[in-house]
């Protein structure tokens, strides 16, 4: 709010004070004062359509509606005299009027506003009664297995309208027609999935009435009888907080999220809201599995566990404990993560110890902390709502990142900003640009630094900032100096204006935050782009200061805290180096454990050290190489190779087929712990349901084995494990179960009293100085020729989640996302004879896999374009395992072939 | 105007339609979708979809605002319109007749078009007019003191 002047003002004969601009029902509110309302939703421009808050203001000549109405000084306003609760009864009246349906057979019954207000004014729901409807309800929604809508329940409140249009900003939904026909609807009454609609349910969430709901969770539960727990999403780095909505089956009927958490404001995308049917899945393992004579068969737990240290246990006796390694998961709790490497480190002995971040961030933690001392996102998702400039490069936000989205659009259309995207592909938040870049894969470098060279030969940087806060400026200069943005443009393609425009927008804005993710980490120059980032905003004195600095939007739920909590070859929790002795020694005495201090090995070198016959045992907790690492048959032959393989996880994946030990572990729903979101927030995960059959949480299967490799671990509860972390690394000191109950704390949080770090290095980076580092462009590793004259990127889309095992469970998603796919420029397509939807094969050096065409405009030409989701036709088959050199994450975006019709 | 198929609608009046105009928003819907409708002779989904295209106004949008107005007509309509008064004043003067002679001699119901696209037929709550009560309008003219027998003639005046 822009002016917070106190106004003084009287409600129901209460003196009360509130801010300019404040409507009176938002005050009202604020002093727990009831007003009832409808078509109210604190996200949306009030539009006063139900006119069930009004309330009387002395001077006015007719009620007027709260939630419209904006506070004055001197303002009279009575919000119950006999007059308005005599008003507002009829009001209810005669919606009531046009309401056909009863509580006794609503889903929403308990959570019906419309109900609650019957009740509170005890109408008489009689006066103006309707038969019910026998008619079938054919609409926008028939056929659409996410939603259901029933106009004989909606109040024309156009709450869903709104939300879709003012919050997503994809318009899909109208009212249609007038008067007493006015129903709600899509354009042409189309079905909901040939519109714009992204299906993230806001629209259910908004709905008051139960007009609006997920069709799976019809017949399954009214909402007065769900248990709610609050807990964490278990999808996307954002860590909405969600309600998983429990019937008296265990099972979760409705994913829901109110209004006022953070970071989401009660926001959920369609794999948050939709995507839960994995918990409940049949296909869950129930039960531990030892594979006999190629076969597996059900063992119990002793049994099982017996068999993995007794493996291990000879390996590491005759080849040296080097020769395990582990792959903890960012799917599992920072408590898990924790307990995983501390296994590794002491029961085995090595620091072969990684997780996927290694295929998506590996370089922002290595870039990021060679620049700044810090390898995290150093703003928080809010303050991207009020940055004067947001510059998206490499990050296809509304899908990967939906929520952060949101944040985005919210940004560019009520705030003003001014967004640049940088994609080689017309992703969807394009429409919202002021400049779209769109330049070739893999030559971020080139681009960045002609920006530089722009923003210092107009005298656009901020040379204070350098001089104060910064090191190392001249060497970066003499790189940036001669590399104009013609010579940019030769080699990105992108118009030497466009950059010369995006460089003067970056660096004139008021405060300029750049969002990143894959598409600048998973290059073989992934740390430098990264580096590259780290320089431009330091050349304007973006980072610091709110509203600003380098964003790496993490993947995974809990991918910042698996990297926090050590699992990584080369630190221990808090990135701290397993290579400095004061700190080896530290860990050595609190654990008691001889450690050693060489660096491990990462995810993709441990595959390769299978084939070296270096790695005999790997243990793995919910990771899926075999659908997630680049060149999988090279990934899957080590698979096959290894000596003893064991996998705990949720289902039996791609990667547990190859198993001789299969563990059945608990999902996110159905244990206690916290995650740690792309805002360094680290949140309470909490145990809404019971695991399938036998299945165990992660962290004690782990401490088991631990104990019977020789090494006792034994804790009564997670929380006691987020005490030792805090104990042991200090980012994490003041953070415990208590603390993050109600709100999660952002780390850094050394001590009990301090509230946690909202932006990072304010007056100070990490490392002291803010390091600039001169980087020089280099090209992918492939390139296109004679034979394989594509280049192909791999990626995400809205739908589904990494390698499918969660989001392909469901219905809703599989109705929108069915397979994979690949994407085509239209006029490659017509010279190959390609058209859309036909089967078609793609090959590279390393693989050939048959998917299907999908022919755009929305990709370059020259390019292709696969998401790596799906195990038919998968794109792994085809990336390239050729490595970054510092950060050792995969060339995922860049990789020479070819296409054709089948 | 002859009924042309969706698929092989001309893009160019629309292209006309908007040329004029610059900064296109929601609030300019009305005016654009009234020249859309006098220059196809209904709104074309085709058509609606191509403005969503040019323009970025929501479809839904688009469509919300032409199923609001009563003026605007979704499906082919006929060339001419026929409006018979359904009020009480020509309800009493014989009105229902009336219509049962539209509809006789046009071979339609109410909401339909002749195959030959030359009428719409159309009946309204009320045409204002009772004083020429039983009223029957045809496009922008009224007929008062209407008789079943006169209708014939009428409707070929027309053809």
């Amino acid at each position: 709010m822009t002016n917070r002047t106190d106004i003084q003002l009287t409600i129901n004969g209460k003196q009360v004070s509130g801010t300019n601009g404040q409507t009176i029902l938002a005050l009202a509110q604020e002093h727990g004062i009831d007003i009832p309302n409808l078509c109210n939703d604190p996200r949306l421009i009030p539009s006063g359509s139900c006119r069930l808050c009004v309330v009387e203001v002395d001077g006015q000549k007719a009620p007027v509606t709260a939630c419209t109405f904006q506070i004055a000084p001197g303002m009279v306003v009575h919000t119950d005299t006999e007059e308005i609760l005599a008003l507002r009864k009829t009001i209810l009246e005669l919606l009531f009027s046009e309401h056909r349906g009863v509580c006794t057979t609503c889903d929403e019954n308990g959570n019906c506003l419309l109900q609650k207000y019957g009740y509170e004014y005890q109408i008489d729901d009689t006066a103006f009664a309707l038969p019910e409807s026998n008619d079938p309800i054919e609409n926008y929604t028939t056929g659409n297995e996410a939603m259901v809508y029933n106009s004989d329940k909606c109040i024309r409140c156009g709450r869903c309208i709104r939300i879709c249009q003012e919050v997503q900003m994809d318009s899909a939904l109208t009212f249609k027609e007038r008067a007493a026909q006015v129903e709600v609807s899509t354009a042409f009454d189309m079905p909901l999935n040939d519109t714009t609609c992204e299906l993230c349910g806001q629209c259910i969430s908004t709905c008051p009435t139960g007009a609006l709901y997920e069709r799976s969770a019809k017949g399954r539960g009214q909402c007065k009888d769900f248990k709610r727990t609050r807990t964490t999403c278990g999808y996307c780095g954002v860590g909405c907080q969600i309600d998983l909505n429990v019937n008296s089956k265990n099972e979760i009927v409705r994913v829901t999220s109110p209004v006022g958490v953070i970071p989401n404001d009660g926001n959920l995308c369609v794999k948050g809201r939709f995507g839960m049917d994995f918990v409940g899945s049949d296909k869950r393992l129930t039960a531990p599995l030892i594979k006999r004579n190629g076969k597996f068969e059900k063992a119990s737990w002793d049994e099982a566990l017996d068999t993995i240290a007794k493996k291990l246990g000879e390996i590491k006796a005759t080849h040296g404990p080097d020769s395990i390694g582990g792959l903890s998961s960012a799917k599992c709790t920072n408590e898990e993560n924790y307990v995983f490497q501390k296994m590794i480190r002491t029961a085995i002995g090595t620091n072969n110890v990684d997780h996927c971040a290694r295929l998506c961030h590996a370089s922002t933690v290595a870039g990021l902390a060679r620049a700044f001392g810090s390898g995290a996102m150093t703003n928080s998702i809010d303050e991207i709502r009020r940055a004067g400039c947001i510059f998206i490069i490499g990050s296809n936000t509304t899908e990967a990142h939906p929520v952060i989205g949101l944040a985005v659009k919210d940004a560019v259309v009520n705030n003003g900003a001014k967004l640049i995207v940088a994609d080689p592909r017309t992703i969807d938040i394009v429409r919202f640009a002021e400049l779209h870049m769109a330049q070739q894969p893999g030559t971020d470098v080139a681009l960045i630094n002609a920006m530089m060279h722009v923003i210092l030969t107009e005298n656009l940087a901020d040379m204070e900032f350098i001089k104060k806060r910064c090191e190392n400026f001249e060497a970066m200069e003499a790189i940036v100096k001669d590399f104009t943005p013609e010579m940019a443009e030769d080699v990105t393609t992108v118009s030497a204006d466009a950059i010369r425009q995006a460089a003067r927008i970056y660096a004139t804005a008021t405060s300029s935050s750049i969002i990143y993710s894959m598409g600048i980490t998973q290059h073989t120059t992934g740390t430098d782009n990264v580096l590259s980032l780290a320089n431009l905003a330091m050349l304007t004195g973006n980072v610091g200061k709110e509203s600003t600095g380098v964003n790496p939007l993490r993947g995974q739920n809990n991918v910042q805290g698996a990297c926090d909590l050590g699992a990584l070859p080369n630190v221990y929790p808090g990135y701290q180096s397993v290579e400095d002795e004061k700190i080896h020694e530290k860990f050595e005495k609190a654990w008691g454990a001889k450690l050693s201090n060489k660096m491990g090995l990462t995810v993709v070198e441990m595959m390769h050290a299978v084939e070296e016959g270096k790695l005999k045992g790997l243990y793995l907790m919910g990771e899926n190489p075999a659908l997630s690492d680049p060149n999988l048959n090279r990934t899957r032959k080590s698979l096959e190779d290894i000596e003893f393989l064991a996998v705990q996880d949720i289902f039996l994946t791609e990667t547990a087929e190859y198993a001789d030990v299969v563990l059945p572990t608990m999902c996110f729903a159905e244990k206690d712990g916290t995650f740690t979101n792309t805002e360094r927030r680290v949140q309470r995960v909490r145990k809404a349901i019971d695991g399938p059959g036998k299945s165990r949480d992660d962290w004690q299967i782990v401490c088991d084995l631990a104990t019977r490799l020789g090494f006792p671990m034994k804790y009564n509860n997670a929380s006691e494990i987020l005490d030792e972390i805090a104990s042991l690394s200090p980012i994490y000191g003041g953070i415990s179960f208590e603390r993050i109950n109600d709100v999660g704390l952002s780390w850094p949080c050394p001590d009990k009293n301090h509230p946690g770090t909202k932006y990072l290095h304010k007056d100070q980076f990490k490392r002291g100085l803010g390091k600039f580092h001169p980087v020089e462009f280099k090209p992918p590793v492939e390139k296109a020729d004679k034979t394989f004259p594509f280049l192909l990127s791999t990626g995400r889309q809205l739908y589904q989640f990494h390698t499918g095992t969660m989001t392909r469970k469901s219905p809703v998603i599989n109705q929108v996302s069915p397979t994979g796919y690949v994407e085509i420029h239209n006029e490659d397509a017509e010279r190959l004879g390609i058209v859309n939807g036909q089967k078609v094969s793609v090959a590279t050096r390393r693989g050939i896999v048959t998917t299907q065409a999908r022919v755009t405009t929305d990709i370059g030409k020259g390019w292709l374009f696969m998401p790596f989701h799906f195990s038919e036709g998968p794109a792994n088959m085809l990336t390239i395992d050729a490595l970054d050199p510092i950060a050792k994450i995969p060339e995922y975006k860049v990789c020479a072939a070819n296409i054709c019709s089948m | 105007m002859n009924k042309q198929t969706e698929d092989c609608l001309d893009l160019e009046s629309l292209g006309k339609i908007l040329a004029s105009r610059e900064n296109i928003e929601s609030a300019d819907l009305s005016p654009i979708l009234q020249e859309i409708q006098l220059s196809y002779g209904y709104l074309p989904k085709e058509i609606l979809l191509e403005l969503n295209r040019r323009t970025g106004i929501p479809s839904s949008q688009i469509y919300g605002v032409a199923t609001f107005y009563e003026q605007f007509h979704l499906e082919p309509h006929g060339k001419h319109t026929v409006r018979c008064c359904r009020g009480t004043a020509c309800h009493v003067k014989g009105g229902r007749g009336i219509i049962q002679a539209v509809q006789r001699v046009l071979g339609i119901d109410e909401g339909e078009t002749t195959d030959d696209m030359q009428f719409t037929f159309e009946t309204v709550a009320c045409l204002g007019t009772c004083f020429l009560a039983p009223v029957i309008m045809i496009d922008n003219d009224y007929y008062g003191n209407m008789t079943s027998g006169k209708v014939k003639g009428l409707l070929e005046r027309y053809k």
